[in-house]
């Protein structure tokens, strides 16, 4: 099977596209990052650097700091110690505004992903392109393709809160990627969903890969990774007693 | 907040209204919070405006004119009078003086003693209506002067009783002022109560939106022109009420004195129409500020 919504979001982001050259060698450079809260450090002594279009996982054992790291990724939090470069520029020297930009081009799937409950399921996918003042209407026939994609057609005009959690997720991921953006953090992206609809999720984020774009997914599921081993050249990173390692080829 | 801004608000996003949800709770106390405020401010606006107007037409009308009453012996009233009347001719300031005659000062007479009241055989004393010029003339030195040549004569310029009053009207439009000021402060205060109140309840909706890239400007916008709205209608209502009720209060009639004369006269009219847009900007800062100040606190 192809992938028609890769080829929809390639067009939608197009013109978006060539205002975005890579200010910096990397998306996203952490130096010597820490991160505390509560007198104690979750994170420390964290350096990595996420070249354009490189593919990671990131595992860890529950409350290792997975979900904090991805946070410090998108400048929801801000290191308590070192740095964190989003696009060549630290986060703790931007607006509001330019983090609120930056989420534009970070494509966000939360574990537990949030909603609008009072408008639909296809309003709440073309929610990104609406608060960043594009036209929705313009765009309909790349919405509507995304939303087949992943299932979700008959599912289109159901308020957020009636979905199943699978449903959930794949809507979560339909929203994270309709921007076209260049990163795309997923925060256990197949926790709720049956192995065909993992699979399928993994196809998009390898094919949206494949365009070039940075992929980040914190995950438990070994199988899932392994899955993507033979498609893709994906890395894994470990995050445990606070410190991020480059796991073993082993998986 | 510039004039862009506020053009982008009222032009309205139909795309953009919809992030937040409606709130029937304090939508609906926003609109009367607003009505009822608007409703007070068209009685204190007509309260300002009919002392002000009172205040003014009791200056204007008795600073021109002032009285000189002639108290004397019957034989000696019509010498003292026309002595008076000499002076007064050759006093600067002092545009017309005449003593008025005898029917007309029983008609001065008639509401209290009525119309039967036989004047001439009473020792009633002699008026003389002095009109001023444009300058007006030195009360002082008038009354030095009467003093020496026509004993039996009081000047009355009308200051007396007239500054009194002129400045208890003044005070009360100053009152009816404060009133206006303290409405539109209570107006904003609620209406920041109730933006806190909708900011607060609609915490994961903003968390939403800012984590697919919404600016704070957006978001603030998507609240800030609903409560704008609204205390705009709200407003119009309370002003519709406040209006319909001065227009139920007795006509101004001559004899009605202060009470009746509390309404709204000609262009006047035109002020109750700016209160809607007066709560709608009062509406548009107040809940702009807690929109700020709220996402300020967010991640």
């Amino acid at each position: 099977m192809l992938f028609p919504p890769c080829a929809a979001i390639a067009s939608a982001g197009a013109i978006l596209q060539k205002d975005k050259a890579v200010e910096g060698a990397y998306v996203i450079e952490l130096d010597n990052l820490a991160y505390s809260y509560g007198g104690g450090e979750l994170l420390s002594d964290i350096s990595l650097r996420l070249t354009p279009g490189s593919f990671h996982f990131l595992t860890g054992p529950s409350g290792a700091g997975k979900t904090t790291f991805l946070k410090l990724c998108y400048g929801a939090l801000v290191p308590t110690a070192g740095h964190a470069l989003l696009f060549g520029k630290d986060v703790r020297q931007m607006t509001r505004d330019e983090i609120a930009e930056i989420r534009r081009r970070v494509g966000v799937v939360h574990q537990d992903c949030q909603f609008l409950d009072h408008l639909t399921v296809s309003e709440n996918i073309a929610l990104p392109l609406m608060v960043s003042g594009r036209d929705v209407s313009s765009e309909a026939h790349n919405l509507k393709e995304l939303i087949a994609w992943c299932g979700l057609t008959h599912r289109a005009d159901a308020r957020p809160p009636e979905l199943s959690g699978g449903e959930r997720q794949r809507a979560a991921l339909a929203r994270a990627v309709i921007m076209s953006p260049d990163i795309i953090l997923a925060d256990e992206p197949t926790g709720n969903v049956d192995w065909e609809m993992s699979e399928r999720l993994l196809s998009l984020l390898v094919e949206l890969n494949r365009m070039g774009k940075t992929v980040m997914i914190a995950t438990h599921d070994l199988a899932l990774i392994r899955a993507a081993k033979s498609r893709v050249q994906a890395r894994v990173l470990r995050i445990a007693k606070r410190r991020l390692q480059l796991a073993g080829a082993d998986l | 907040m510039s004039f862009l801004q506020l053009s982008t608000l009222l032009r309205g996003e139909p795309q953009a209204d919809r992030v937040v949800p409606p709130t029937g709770f304090t939508a609906r106390l926003t609109l009367f919070a607003a009505a009822a405020m608007a409703f007070l401010a068209v009685f204190a606006l007509a309260l300002s405006l009919a002392t002000g107007r009172l205040a003014s037409n009791w200056s204007e009308e008795l600073a021109r004119s002032s009285t000189l009453r002639i108290s004397a012996p019957a034989e000696q009233v019509a010498a003292q009078t026309e002595a008076a009347l000499q002076v007064l001719a050759t006093t600067s300031g002092v545009a017309r003086a005449r003593a008025l005659s005898r029917e007309e000062q029983q008609a001065l007479l008639e509401p209290w003693f009525g119309p039967d009241l036989p004047v001439d055989s009473l020792p009633i004393p002699q008026l003389i209506e002095i009109i001023e010029d444009g300058e007006g003339y030195d009360p002082d030195g008038l009354r030095l002067r009467l003093a020496a040549e026509v004993p039996g004569a009081v000047l009355d310029d009308h200051g007396r009783w007239r500054r009194p009053l002129v400045k208890a009207a003044g005070r009360i439009r100053a009152l009816g002022l404060l009133s206006l000021l303290l409405i539109g402060g209570v107006t904003a205060a609620m209406i920041t109560l109730a933006a806190n109140s909708a900011l607060a309840a609609n915490a994961q909706v903003i968390a939403v939106l800012r984590l697919v890239g919404a600016r704070d400007d957006f978001i603030a916008r998507a609240f800030v022109r609903r409560f704008t709205f609204r205390a705009f209608w709200g407003a119009s209502l309370g002003m519709a009420l406040g209006l319909a009720a001065l227009l139920a209060l007795p006509e101004a009639q001559a004899e009605g004195g202060f009470l009746t004369g509390l309404g709204l006269r000609g262009w006047h009219w035109v002020w109750p129409l700016v209160l809607p847009f007066v709560a709608a900007f009062v509406s548009f800062l107040a809940t702009g500020g807690a929109a700020r100040r709220m996402l300020r606190r967010l991640a």
